[in-house]
């Protein structure tokens, strides 16, 4: 392939990758930190945070307005230096386990969060069951009775002497 | 092996063909109960306002919405009777459904309002179409304070017992159903200490 038409495809291909990216960002430049560094931390706060209003979406995505009032609280607390942890307890205590996009590990959510190693584990197991059960070899039959053989000698005999 | 189909293993067959409709039972059973808990309002899955109920109102300060005076944490907490506090606004239309409703409880609870991310102006236009049941009026213009109750919308509604205690909560709008089997029967025992 001729290089420049490359280079070409390839920039259409990136930005399209990029266009989500650019769309999750916040709706007004205004919003933003100054600070390139808090407004990536605010991000990445606000992307855990369930929008309530529509309610399958993080508050960086929604366009609703009490996303946009909380992706303001958000910047207000990165702003003021807390850490992530604070800022997601000061959401939670308000909203409730809820609002996390990310279920916190606890004793209601054990079930939840040990499902894939439980789901493995069943597999493995099933799976050795399985294998073993059939390469387990069929029970030896009991060996031949006096007569039996007596038989077996008759037909082969019989066999050898056939025309 | 053999295909011959011995006792034993006719049985343990018809157990595994039995496992997937067991299955589907125990499962229809929980979905009916889900069903019928959401349809007797004892289940709802929506409900995203669970940890505000039992704690103290939170901390805020709302200015004069007119006609009415504003109220803040401390006027809640000096509370000796039950008092409803109502978000609405003038643009939500759920809550101008929810008007006569709040219209028909005024001489039985005392109710304070507070609008939501609305124009002064545009609230007190509001009352004066549909009627005012509040007896103190706050405005969260910024909406601010609601986030500090912790709604997501309106109209939300909280019963505030003595103390300034939020002892029952519900993001819908207030219907009759509501008012006379759950919420006056909670401020009938709320007044009663």
């Amino acid at each position: 392939m001729n290089m420049r038409r490359f280079l070409a495809a390839s920039c259409v291909g990136f930005s399209l990758i990029a266009a989500p990216a650019l769309v999750l960002a916040v709706d007004d430049p205004m919003e933003m930190l100054p600070n390139p560094k808090d407004e990536a931390r605010a991000e990445a706060i606000g992307s855990q945070l369930r929008c309530l209003v529509c309610q399958n979406e993080s508050i960086e995505d929604s366009s609703a307005g009490l996303a946009r009032d909380l992706r303001r609280v958000v910047r207000e607390h990165v702003a003021k230096g807390e850490n992530n942890q604070q800022i997601m307890d000061w959401m939670v205590n308000r909203y409730g386990n809820f609002i996390r996009l990310k279920p916190a590990f606890s004793f209601s959510t054990l079930l939840l969060w040990s499902m894939p190693v439980l789901a493995l584990l069943l597999g493995l197991v099933s799976a050795f069951i399985f294998y073993r059960r059939r390469a387990a070899a069929p029970p030896a039959p009991p060996p031949l009775t006096e007569e039996e053989k007596a038989r077996l000698d008759q037909l082969t005999k019989d066999k050898d002497n056939a025309p | 092996m053999s295909n011959s189909e011995t006792p034993p293993n006719a049985s343990r067959r018809r157990l595994l063909m039995a496992l997937p409709l067991a299955g589907a039972g125990v499962v229809g059973v929980a979905f009916w109960k889900m069903l019928s808990g959401m349809e007797h309002g004892s289940f709802n899955p929506h409900d995203i306002n669970a940890p505000v109920l039992n704690r103290p109102v939170p901390d805020f300060t709302l200015p004069d919405q007119p006609p009415m005076q504003g109220f803040n944490t401390q006027d809640l907490r000096n509370l000796t009777q039950p008092v409803l506090v109502n978000f609405f606004a003038s643009w939500c239309i759920p809550c101008l459904a929810e008007m006569p409703t709040l219209m028909t409880l005024k001489d039985k609870l005392t109710m304070w309002g507070i609008a939501y991310k609305d124009r002064p102006e545009n609230a007190e236009n509001f009352l004066k179409h549909s009627g005012n049941p509040f007896s103190r009026l706050g405005s969260d213009h910024e909406g601010r304070v609601g986030i500090e109750w912790g709604i997501s919308g309106v109209p939300e509604t909280f019963l505030i017992g003595p103390g300034g205690v939020i002892r029952w909560h519900t993001a819908a709008p207030l219907t009759d159903d509501i008012l006379s089997q759950t919420l006056l029967p909670l401020v009938e025992k709320l007044k009663a200490p």
